[in-house]
Protein backbone atom coordinates (compact mmCIF):
# COMPACT_ATOMS: atom_id res chain seq x y z
CA UNK A 1 0.00 0.00 0.00
CA UNK A 2 1.36 3.48 -0.79
CA UNK A 3 1.59 5.97 1.59
CA UNK A 4 -1.29 7.88 0.19
CA UNK A 5 -3.59 5.32 0.44
CA UNK A 6 -2.37 4.54 4.64
CA UNK A 7 -3.33 7.62 4.87
CA UNK A 8 -6.42 7.85 3.04
CA UNK A 9 -7.41 4.48 4.83
CA UNK A 10 -6.72 5.94 8.52
CA UNK A 11 -8.76 9.44 7.62
CA UNK A 12 -12.05 7.16 6.18
CA UNK A 13 -11.72 4.85 9.45
CA UNK A 14 -11.56 8.38 11.43
CA UNK A 15 -14.56 9.49 9.76
CA UNK A 16 -16.59 5.99 10.15
CA UNK A 17 -15.71 5.86 13.85
CA UNK A 18 -16.43 9.85 14.20
CA UNK A 19 -19.98 8.79 12.83
CA UNK A 20 -20.67 5.83 15.05
CA UNK A 21 -20.49 8.40 18.16
CA UNK A 22 -22.61 10.79 16.66
CA UNK A 23 -25.20 7.82 16.12
CA UNK A 24 -24.54 6.39 19.34
CA UNK A 25 -24.85 9.47 21.05
CA UNK A 26 -28.00 10.94 18.94
CA UNK A 27 -30.34 7.20 19.33
CA UNK A 28 -28.88 5.31 22.86
CA UNK A 29 -27.71 8.49 24.82
CA UNK A 30 -30.19 11.58 23.77
CA UNK A 31 -33.98 11.90 23.00
CA UNK A 32 -33.28 12.62 19.23
CA UNK A 33 -36.06 11.93 16.70
CA UNK A 34 -35.08 11.61 13.02
CA UNK A 35 -39.09 13.04 11.79
CA UNK A 36 -40.23 15.46 14.17
CA UNK A 37 -43.65 13.89 15.58
CA UNK A 38 -46.96 15.77 14.56
CA UNK A 39 -48.75 17.55 17.33
CA UNK A 40 -51.59 19.70 18.79
CA UNK A 41 -51.37 22.30 21.30
CA UNK A 42 -53.46 22.31 24.65
CA UNK A 43 -53.68 24.75 27.67
CA UNK A 44 -54.37 24.40 30.72
CA UNK A 45 -54.39 27.48 33.62
CA UNK A 46 -53.06 26.36 37.01
CA UNK A 47 -53.14 28.09 40.51
CA UNK A 48 -49.60 27.15 41.16
CA UNK A 49 -47.24 24.87 38.81
CA UNK A 50 -44.59 23.89 41.78
CA UNK A 51 -41.39 23.23 39.87
CA UNK A 52 -42.91 22.44 36.88
CA UNK A 53 -40.38 23.41 33.63
CA UNK A 54 -40.65 23.55 30.43
CA UNK A 55 -40.11 20.00 28.55
CA UNK A 56 -41.10 18.38 31.18
CA UNK A 57 -43.55 15.38 30.03
CA UNK A 58 -47.14 14.68 29.70
CA UNK A 59 -48.55 11.70 30.68
CA UNK A 60 -51.90 9.66 30.25
CA UNK A 61 -52.17 6.43 32.97
CA UNK A 62 -47.98 7.34 33.12
CA UNK A 63 -47.12 7.14 29.13
CA UNK A 64 -45.75 9.59 27.83
CA UNK A 65 -48.01 11.33 25.20
CA UNK A 66 -46.48 14.89 25.04
CA UNK A 67 -44.22 17.84 26.20
CA UNK A 68 -44.73 21.38 28.05
CA UNK A 69 -43.39 23.75 25.78
CA UNK A 70 -44.16 26.97 27.49
CA UNK A 71 -45.25 28.37 30.56
CA UNK A 72 -46.33 31.74 31.50
CA UNK A 73 -48.21 33.84 33.31
CA UNK A 74 -51.59 35.41 32.72
CA UNK A 75 -51.68 39.56 32.86
CA UNK A 76 -55.35 39.45 34.14
CA UNK A 77 -55.82 36.47 36.62
CA UNK A 78 -52.52 35.98 36.98
CA UNK A 79 -52.34 32.33 36.83
CA UNK A 80 -49.77 30.33 35.35
CA UNK A 81 -50.76 29.22 31.35
CA UNK A 82 -49.05 26.04 30.86
CA UNK A 83 -48.82 25.25 26.83
CA UNK A 84 -48.63 21.08 25.96
CA UNK A 85 -47.47 19.63 22.76
CA UNK A 86 -49.75 16.81 22.27
CA UNK A 87 -48.81 13.88 19.92
CA UNK A 88 -51.27 14.13 17.07
CA UNK A 89 -52.31 10.53 17.09
CA UNK A 90 -53.77 11.03 20.40
CA UNK A 91 -56.46 13.28 18.85
CA UNK A 92 -59.67 11.79 20.84
CA UNK A 93 -59.76 13.64 24.15
CA UNK A 94 -62.70 14.31 25.55
CA UNK A 95 -63.80 18.27 26.14
CA UNK A 96 -63.97 17.16 29.98
CA UNK A 97 -60.20 16.03 29.96
CA UNK A 98 -58.54 17.17 33.41
CA UNK A 99 -54.79 17.86 34.16
CA UNK A 100 -53.00 17.96 37.14
CA UNK A 101 -49.06 18.50 38.25
CA UNK A 102 -47.88 15.22 39.58
CA UNK A 103 -44.23 14.22 41.32
CA UNK A 104 -42.65 11.19 40.41
CA UNK A 105 -41.01 9.34 43.12
CA UNK A 106 -41.05 11.41 46.48
CA UNK A 107 -38.17 13.80 45.11
CA UNK A 108 -38.56 13.30 41.64
CA UNK A 109 -39.14 16.09 38.59
CA UNK A 110 -42.97 17.13 38.15
CA UNK A 111 -44.70 16.17 35.41
CA UNK A 112 -48.69 17.00 34.10
CA UNK A 113 -50.90 13.86 34.00
CA UNK A 114 -53.55 13.86 31.85
CA UNK A 115 -56.95 12.25 32.60
CA UNK A 116 -59.17 11.92 29.94
CA UNK A 117 -63.26 12.27 30.26
CA UNK A 118 -66.44 11.12 29.09
CA UNK A 119 -67.52 14.00 26.94
CA UNK A 120 -68.88 13.14 23.32
CA UNK A 121 -66.99 16.30 22.16
CA UNK A 122 -62.98 16.60 21.43
CA UNK A 123 -60.62 18.75 22.11
CA UNK A 124 -59.29 20.77 19.69
CA UNK A 125 -55.78 22.47 18.74
CA UNK A 126 -55.47 25.83 21.35
CA UNK A 127 -58.59 24.48 23.93
CA UNK A 128 -57.92 25.22 27.48
CA UNK A 129 -58.30 22.32 29.67
CA UNK A 130 -61.45 23.46 32.29
CA UNK A 131 -60.82 20.81 35.21
CA UNK A 132 -56.92 21.45 36.79
CA UNK A 133 -55.89 20.96 40.01
CA UNK A 134 -52.63 22.74 40.91
CA UNK A 135 -48.89 21.27 41.85
CA UNK A 136 -48.97 20.26 45.81
CA UNK A 137 -46.69 22.68 47.57
CA UNK A 138 -44.76 20.68 51.06
CA UNK A 139 -45.14 24.12 52.90
CA UNK A 140 -48.85 24.40 51.89
CA UNK A 141 -49.87 20.83 52.90
CA UNK A 142 -47.56 21.32 56.43
CA UNK A 143 -49.56 24.70 56.94
CA UNK A 144 -52.81 22.75 56.56
CA UNK A 145 -52.24 19.97 58.73
CA UNK A 146 -50.88 22.00 61.53
CA UNK A 147 -53.97 24.40 61.57
CA UNK A 148 -56.44 21.18 61.31
CA UNK A 149 -53.57 20.10 64.63
CA UNK A 150 -54.21 22.71 66.66
CA UNK A 151 -58.32 23.32 65.19
CA UNK A 152 -58.84 20.05 67.47
CA UNK B 1 11.65 65.25 34.65
CA UNK B 2 13.23 62.44 33.17
CA UNK B 3 11.80 59.94 35.23
CA UNK B 4 8.02 59.88 34.70
CA UNK B 5 8.98 60.82 30.83
CA UNK B 6 10.33 57.56 30.98
CA UNK B 7 7.24 56.06 33.03
CA UNK B 8 4.96 57.12 30.20
CA UNK B 9 6.82 56.08 27.24
CA UNK B 10 7.36 52.54 28.63
CA UNK B 11 3.37 52.40 28.85
CA UNK B 12 3.20 53.92 25.77
CA UNK B 13 5.09 51.71 24.16
CA UNK B 14 3.28 48.91 25.91
CA UNK B 15 0.12 50.11 24.72
CA UNK B 16 1.40 50.28 21.21
CA UNK B 17 2.90 46.41 21.09
CA UNK B 18 -0.54 45.07 22.54
CA UNK B 19 -2.68 46.78 19.57
CA UNK B 20 -0.05 45.73 17.03
CA UNK B 21 0.04 42.57 17.75
CA UNK B 22 -4.35 42.29 18.13
CA UNK B 23 -4.11 44.45 14.82
CA UNK B 24 -1.59 41.55 13.48
CA UNK B 25 -3.62 38.57 14.76
CA UNK B 26 -6.85 40.06 13.46
CA UNK B 27 -5.26 40.87 10.07
CA UNK B 28 -3.32 36.97 9.41
CA UNK B 29 -7.12 35.51 10.55
CA UNK B 30 -9.44 37.70 8.04
CA UNK B 31 -6.27 37.10 5.33
CA UNK B 32 -6.93 32.87 6.21
CA UNK B 33 -10.62 32.90 6.14
CA UNK B 34 -10.86 34.87 2.69
CA UNK B 35 -9.07 31.90 1.50
CA UNK B 36 -10.80 29.17 3.21
CA UNK B 37 -12.48 27.96 -0.27
CA UNK B 38 -8.77 26.79 -1.30
CA UNK B 39 -8.57 24.38 1.02
CA UNK B 40 -11.47 22.56 -0.05
CA UNK B 41 -10.67 22.67 -3.44
CA UNK B 42 -7.01 21.50 -2.39
CA UNK B 43 -8.88 18.30 -1.21
CA UNK B 44 -5.46 16.15 -0.78
CA UNK B 45 -4.08 18.55 1.63
CA UNK B 46 -6.83 19.05 3.43
CA UNK B 47 -6.70 15.10 4.15
CA UNK B 48 -3.62 14.78 5.02
CA UNK B 49 -3.72 17.29 7.72
CA UNK B 50 -7.28 15.61 8.67
CA UNK B 51 -4.58 12.62 9.17
CA UNK B 52 -1.82 14.24 11.14
CA UNK B 53 -4.25 16.29 13.68
CA UNK B 54 -7.19 14.26 13.46
CA UNK B 55 -5.89 10.71 13.01
CA UNK B 56 -3.17 10.85 14.98
CA UNK B 57 -4.80 12.49 18.33
CA UNK B 58 -7.09 9.22 18.48
CA UNK B 59 -4.96 7.52 20.83
CA UNK B 60 -4.83 10.09 23.61
CA UNK B 61 -8.65 11.23 22.89
CA UNK B 62 -9.82 7.54 23.27
CA UNK B 63 -7.70 7.16 26.61
CA UNK B 64 -8.48 9.67 27.89
CA UNK B 65 -12.27 9.85 27.10
CA UNK B 66 -12.62 6.54 28.86
CA UNK B 67 -10.97 7.35 31.77
CA UNK B 68 -12.98 10.48 32.13
CA UNK B 69 -16.15 8.60 31.76
CA UNK B 70 -14.98 6.19 34.36
CA UNK B 71 -13.88 8.53 37.02
CA UNK B 72 -17.04 10.58 36.71
CA UNK B 73 -19.16 7.90 37.21
CA UNK B 74 -17.24 5.97 40.00
CA UNK B 75 -17.40 9.63 41.87
CA UNK B 76 -21.13 10.05 40.59
CA UNK B 77 -22.45 6.74 42.14
CA UNK B 78 -20.42 7.66 45.40
CA UNK B 79 -22.30 10.83 46.11
CA UNK B 80 -25.94 9.23 44.75
CA UNK B 81 -26.07 6.37 46.47
CA UNK B 82 -26.81 7.84 49.44
CA UNK B 83 -29.69 9.45 47.71
CA UNK B 84 -31.02 6.13 46.95
CA UNK B 85 -30.75 7.18 42.64
CA UNK B 86 -27.50 5.71 41.60
CA UNK B 87 -29.35 5.17 38.64
CA UNK B 88 -29.08 8.97 37.90
CA UNK B 89 -25.20 8.12 37.41
CA UNK B 90 -25.55 7.41 33.75
CA UNK B 91 -27.73 10.75 32.74
CA UNK B 92 -25.19 12.55 34.98
CA UNK B 93 -22.02 11.69 33.37
CA UNK B 94 -23.37 11.96 29.63
CA UNK B 95 -24.63 15.02 30.51
CA UNK B 96 -21.36 16.82 31.99
CA UNK B 97 -19.46 14.69 28.88
CA UNK B 98 -21.69 16.49 26.13
CA UNK B 99 -21.87 19.93 27.61
CA UNK B 100 -18.89 20.65 29.04
CA UNK B 101 -16.46 17.80 29.59
CA UNK B 102 -16.53 16.84 25.96
CA UNK B 103 -15.94 19.63 24.29
CA UNK B 104 -13.39 21.40 26.28
CA UNK B 105 -11.45 18.88 27.31
CA UNK B 106 -10.84 17.69 23.73
CA UNK B 107 -9.92 21.12 23.09
CA UNK B 108 -7.17 21.19 25.38
CA UNK B 109 -5.97 17.74 24.38
CA UNK B 110 -6.10 18.95 21.13
CA UNK B 111 -3.80 21.98 22.06
CA UNK B 112 -1.82 20.33 23.71
CA UNK B 113 -1.23 17.58 21.09
CA UNK B 114 -2.32 19.32 17.60
CA UNK B 115 -1.61 23.12 18.42
CA UNK B 116 1.76 22.43 19.97
CA UNK B 117 2.52 20.56 16.58
CA UNK B 118 0.93 22.57 13.99
CA UNK B 119 3.03 25.93 15.62
CA UNK B 120 6.40 24.03 16.00
CA UNK B 121 5.75 22.55 12.45
CA UNK B 122 5.03 26.23 11.07
CA UNK B 123 7.71 27.75 13.16
CA UNK B 124 10.16 26.15 11.69
CA UNK B 125 9.10 25.93 8.13
CA UNK B 126 10.14 29.79 8.60
CA UNK B 127 13.23 29.02 10.02
CA UNK B 128 14.34 26.87 7.35
CA UNK B 129 12.89 29.80 5.01
CA UNK B 130 10.49 27.11 3.13
CA UNK B 131 7.50 29.75 3.59
CA UNK B 132 9.70 32.65 1.86
CA UNK B 133 10.75 29.46 -0.41
CA UNK B 134 6.88 29.05 -1.26
CA UNK B 135 6.48 33.29 -1.66
CA UNK B 136 9.43 33.55 -4.18
CA UNK B 137 7.70 30.75 -6.38
CA UNK B 138 4.41 32.86 -5.72
CA UNK B 139 2.56 30.06 -4.05
CA UNK B 140 0.38 32.00 -1.85
CA UNK B 141 0.79 30.18 1.80
CA UNK B 142 -2.14 31.35 3.19
CA UNK B 143 -4.07 29.42 0.45
CA UNK B 144 -1.65 26.31 0.84
CA UNK B 145 -0.17 26.01 4.11
CA UNK B 146 -2.63 27.75 6.48
CA UNK B 147 -5.90 27.73 5.25
CA UNK B 148 -5.80 23.71 5.51
CA UNK B 149 -5.08 23.07 8.51
CA UNK B 150 -7.59 26.08 9.97
CA UNK B 151 -10.20 23.67 7.54
CA UNK B 152 -8.96 20.51 9.35
CA UNK B 153 -8.91 21.60 12.38
CA UNK B 154 -12.67 23.05 12.30
CA UNK B 155 -13.45 19.39 10.72
CA UNK B 156 -11.32 17.50 13.25
CA UNK B 157 -12.42 18.57 16.62
CA UNK B 158 -16.49 18.19 16.71
CA UNK B 159 -15.44 14.93 15.14
CA UNK B 160 -12.80 14.07 18.04
CA UNK B 161 -15.38 15.37 20.45
CA UNK B 162 -17.33 13.44 19.38
CA UNK B 163 -15.68 10.24 19.82
CA UNK B 164 -14.50 11.38 23.00
CA UNK B 165 -18.18 11.74 24.36
CA UNK B 166 -19.37 8.15 23.07
CA UNK B 167 -15.87 6.36 24.99
CA UNK B 168 -16.72 8.22 28.03
CA UNK B 169 -20.20 7.06 27.85
CA UNK B 170 -19.02 3.07 27.22
CA UNK B 171 -16.21 3.59 30.23
CA UNK B 172 -19.20 5.31 32.54
CA UNK B 173 -21.33 1.96 31.37
CA UNK B 174 -18.60 -0.23 32.33
CA UNK B 175 -18.10 1.32 35.46
CA UNK B 176 -21.83 1.79 36.66
CA UNK B 177 -23.61 -1.33 35.05
CA UNK B 178 -20.52 -3.98 35.08
CA UNK B 179 -19.11 -2.95 38.31
CA UNK B 180 -21.49 -1.06 40.66
CA UNK B 181 -24.37 -2.67 40.13
CA UNK B 182 -26.52 -0.05 38.68
CA UNK B 183 -29.66 -1.62 36.45
CA UNK B 184 -28.58 -0.83 32.80
CA UNK B 185 -32.78 -0.25 31.95
CA UNK B 186 -32.30 2.72 34.22
CA UNK B 187 -28.75 3.75 33.38
CA UNK B 188 -30.22 4.33 29.38
CA UNK B 189 -33.43 5.58 30.10
CA UNK B 190 -32.33 8.16 32.50
CA UNK B 191 -30.19 9.53 30.05
CA UNK B 192 -32.37 9.55 27.41
CA UNK B 193 -35.01 11.37 29.28
CA UNK B 194 -32.38 14.14 30.55
CA UNK B 195 -30.30 14.31 27.29
CA UNK B 196 -31.62 16.76 24.88
CA UNK B 197 -30.34 16.26 21.13
CA UNK B 198 -30.83 19.90 20.48
CA UNK B 199 -29.85 22.18 23.54
CA UNK B 200 -27.26 19.38 25.10
CA UNK B 201 -25.43 17.58 21.96
CA UNK B 202 -25.94 20.49 19.68
CA UNK B 203 -24.59 22.52 21.79
CA UNK B 204 -21.82 20.92 22.67
CA UNK B 205 -20.81 20.33 18.83
CA UNK B 206 -20.84 24.13 18.34
CA UNK B 207 -18.74 24.57 21.54
CA UNK B 208 -15.56 22.30 19.88
CA UNK B 209 -16.46 24.57 16.58
CA UNK B 210 -15.79 28.00 18.85
CA UNK B 211 -12.33 25.75 20.32
CA UNK B 212 -11.36 24.37 16.88
CA UNK B 213 -10.99 27.82 15.22
CA UNK B 214 -9.49 29.67 18.41
CA UNK B 215 -6.79 26.43 18.53
CA UNK B 216 -6.03 26.49 14.93
CA UNK B 217 -6.01 30.40 14.96
CA UNK B 218 -3.84 31.13 17.76
CA UNK B 219 -1.25 27.86 16.92
CA UNK B 220 -0.82 29.04 13.24
CA UNK B 221 -0.51 32.89 14.21
CA UNK B 222 2.57 32.05 17.09
CA UNK B 223 3.94 29.87 14.65
CA UNK B 224 4.31 32.44 11.53
CA UNK B 225 5.38 35.03 14.17
CA UNK B 226 7.67 32.94 16.07
CA UNK B 227 11.41 34.15 16.39
CA UNK B 228 13.53 31.57 13.23
CA UNK B 229 15.43 30.40 16.36
CA UNK B 230 15.62 27.01 17.85
CA UNK B 231 14.33 29.14 21.06
CA UNK B 232 12.21 31.07 19.27
CA UNK B 233 10.52 28.31 18.20
CA UNK B 234 10.35 26.53 21.85
CA UNK B 235 8.81 29.61 22.91
CA UNK B 236 6.05 30.03 20.82
CA UNK B 237 5.14 26.06 20.93
CA UNK B 238 5.12 26.79 24.65
CA UNK B 239 2.66 30.30 24.20
CA UNK B 240 0.45 28.26 21.92
CA UNK B 241 -0.34 25.45 24.35
CA UNK B 242 -1.05 28.71 27.32
CA UNK B 243 -3.02 30.74 25.15
CA UNK B 244 -5.36 27.86 24.07
CA UNK B 245 -5.90 26.52 26.82
CA UNK B 246 -6.74 29.89 28.83
CA UNK B 247 -8.53 30.50 25.80
CA UNK B 248 -10.92 27.28 25.93
CA UNK B 249 -11.50 27.49 29.60
CA UNK B 250 -12.74 31.35 28.98
CA UNK B 251 -14.47 31.05 25.72
CA UNK B 252 -16.42 28.07 27.38
CA UNK B 253 -17.53 30.07 30.33
CA UNK B 254 -19.08 32.73 28.22
CA UNK B 255 -20.38 29.58 25.53
CA UNK B 256 -22.10 28.06 28.75
CA UNK B 257 -23.58 31.32 29.94
CA UNK B 258 -25.18 31.91 26.59
CA UNK B 259 -26.32 28.47 25.78
CA UNK B 260 -27.62 27.07 29.15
Amino acid sequence: MSRKMIVEVWVGLFTVLAFVALLMVAFKVSNFQGVQKETYQIKAAFSNIGGLKVRAPVKISGVIVGKVIDIEVDKETYQAIVVMAINSDLNHLSLDTSASILTSGMLGDQYIGIDPGADEEYLQDGDYLDIVQPALVLEELIGKFLTNLSGE
Amino acid sequence: MQMPVNFLANIGSLVIGLLQSIGKALFFMTSIIIVMPYAIKRFNLLLKQIYFLGVLSLPIILTAGFFVGMVLSLQGYLVLVDFNSEEAVGSMTALSLIRELGPVVTGLLFAGRAGSALTAEIGLMRSTEQISALEMMAVDPNKFVYAPRLAASIIVLPMLSMIFVAVGIIGSYLISVGWLGVYDGFFWTQMQTHVDWNNDVINGIIKSIFFAVLVALVSLFQGVNAIPTSEGVSRATTKTVVHSSLGILGLDFLLTVLMF
